[in-house]
């Protein structure tokens, strides 16, 4: 490393040079990041097809295969489709708003892959370490809506206006119920940044993760999630019985395929948080001997795994919601249950010390 | 010129120019989504004032709810652009003089001993362990706890009459009781009757 850095001061300059070096580092960091990461999504759309197609007794994709190995029949089959989307026509309606039909993809992808940037992978690995982390985050999500909307708008359709409008409504709504459930986890770790969440966790065993006191959190905060991703059961912005596919009905070719790739990157990234803020991250489950040799990073891959075979399994198992009942759970349900939990955590805390520690299990601080 | 010089100086001239962009393009979705890119190139600026938390906040609140919901009207819209400029010349003179008394305002403030280089340095660097966040929420509820809980009075107050002007009660309306769904049992509903079968074998 150092020597990378003397040879960049050579070469540009100390002031430059340095300033340059940190820009490289940052860029290598980055694809290391998003590489694995567009990987996980096209693998993720393999596993989905796969354990829905196990879920409702069929087998799924069994043919594309690397080097007619017969045993990863199935594996080239996100490949296959990477490519088949690449070769595909991008067709432009001739009513949409050019500009602004080009842009939405972009939009959409760039916030689900910026939230990333401050997610911590283990105790030292992560990009920018910044103490607003789970702000940045929250902001970074909220700004994945504008890809939708003009999407919907710069294509000239009903179909896909209702779509975008439904889904605007939707993830604004649940991102209130996911930011009341993020305040209580603030309260429980007194931090904003995402590798000392984790850290207000340990303590020798699972007992002492996020999950057990804030257990209706940990439920609000996942099917918030599973809203705001607009995923199955909630997945009204695309009802194909009602609106044939939404907001990106008219998208062809590549520019669908950017849509499906940060719909799934946001998939990865509500797991990744709420593993990281309920589930202990990269801690593991008993801190003994065979269990913490395992590396932290490996743990949270397992939980990551874990929370998102429920997002398949939700789509497999539940008929979709209607509209006027999505908006009675966010509104009506999720907020009122998360500020009594707001309220019920402050009074907890309030509470003199000796109580505190006599609580049974101790589960609270 | 250092390399934050550049950021800043990038940054100001795209918030300019879509600050410009907001009052001058004729599309108003376009005007919409130009004072979205304005609001995040103003985080950026804020950022590198070190004041993280009110970026990100700016962020969050009006680029991630605000707007969405301007975007959402405007689209909706069907906004006739030349009724809107049919008056345009004949409001100009007032319009100016306005525009000219803030301007001539905004430029004695700013230009003012108040303002000026030496009154506000930039901030000094701050330890890695620092937290914005935190320092503004203990400000806010010791030192400003009244103000605080004085605007967050009259926000609520806000909300609520908004609600209760739109707020219709139509007798014709068919709403469905959710508790009521759920708390249906089998027994009221369900009657099982055993028949016998018409045909032997």
């Amino acid at each position: 490393m150092e020597f990378m850095q003397q040879q960049f001061e050579q070469l540009f300059g100390v002031e430059w040079g340095a300033m340059l070096f940190t820009l490289a580092t940052n860029m290598t960091f980055i694809f290391t990041i998003i590489v694995p990461l567009l990987l996980g999504v096209a693998y993720l759309t393999f596993a989905e097809r796969k354990i829905i197609a196990y879920m409702q007794i069929r087998v799924g994709p069994n043919r594309v295969t690397f080097f007619g190995i017969p045993w990863l029949r199935g594996w080239g089959q996100p490949i296959a489709d990477a490519v088949k989307a690449l070769m595909k026509e991008i067709v432009i309606p001739t009513g949409a708003n050019k500009f602004l039909f080009i842009l939405a993809p972009i939009l959409t992808i760039m916030p689900a892959l910026a939230a990333w940037a401050v997610v911590p992978f283990s105790a030292e690995m992560v990009l920018a370490d910044i103490n607003a982390g789970l702000l940045y985050i929250l902001a970074m999500t909220s700004m994945g809506i504008y890809g939708v909307i003009i999407a919907g708008w710069a294509s000239n359709s009903k179909y896909a206006f209702l779509g975008a409008m439904r889904s605007a409504a939707q993830v604004v709504s649940y991102e209130l119920a996911m930011g009341f459930a993020l305040v209580c986890v603030l309260m429980m770790s007194q931090s904003l940044n995402l590798g000392d969440i984790v850290n207000g966790q340990q303590g020798g065993s699972m007992l002492h993760w996020y999950l057990i006191p804030l257990f209706p959190m940990f439920l609000v905060y996942f099917i918030s999630g599973v809203a705001e991703t607009n995923r199955a059961p909630f997945d009204v912005a695309e009802g194909e019985s009602e609106i044939v596919a939404g907001f990106h009905v008219d998208y062809s070719g590549m520019a669908f395929t950017v849509f499906f790739l940060a719909e799934y990157a946001n998939m990865i990234l509500v797991a990744t948080l709420t593993a990281l803020m309920f589930l202990g991250g990269w801690l593991p489950p008993l801190d003994i001997a065979p269990l913490n040799m395992i590396p932290g990073f490996i743990w949270l891959l397992l939980k990551i795994a874990f929370l998102l075979f429920f997002f398949l399994w939700f789509r497999a198992t539940f008929p979709r919601y209607r509209y006027d009942q999505i908006m009675r759970l966010g509104w009506k349900v999720f907020i009122p249950i998360t500020l009594v939990w707001i309220v019920v955590l402050g009074l907890v805390m309030q509470l003199p010390q000796t109580v505190r520690e006599g609580f049974p299990l101790n589960l609270w601080f | 010129m250092n390399f934050q010089d550049i950021i800043f100086y990038f940054f100001s001239t795209v918030l300019i120019a879509s600050a410009l962009g907001v009052i001058t393009v004729r599309n108003p979705v376009y005007s919409a989504l130009l004072l979205v890119l304005a609001f995040v190139t103003c985080a950026g600026l804020w950022l590198l004032l070190e004041a993280e938390f009110l970026a990100i906040t700016l962020v969050l609140v009006y680029v991630g709810a605000v707007m969405v919901l301007f975007l959402f009207v405007v689209m909706m819209l069907d906004i006739n652009l030349e009724k809107l400029r049919e008056g345009f010349w004949k409001w100009f003179p007032l319009g100016g003089l306005v525009a000219l008394v803030m301007v001539v305002e905004i430029a004695m403030i700013m230009l003012g001993q108040h303002f000026s280089l030496e009154e506000m340095p930039a901030p000094e660097p701050k330890a890695a362990d620092y937290s914005n966040t935190k320092e503004l929420g203990r400000l806010l509820y010791t030192e400003y706890v009244y103000a605080f809980e004085l605007a967050a009075v009259l926000l609520l107050v806000a909300m609520v009459a908004a609600i209760a002007l739109t707020l219709r009660h139509r007798e014709d309306k068919k709403t469905l009781d959710v508790a009521k769904q759920v708390s249906v049992n089998k027994k009221d509903r369900l009657r099982i009757i055993s028949m016998p079968a018409d045909k032997k074998n």
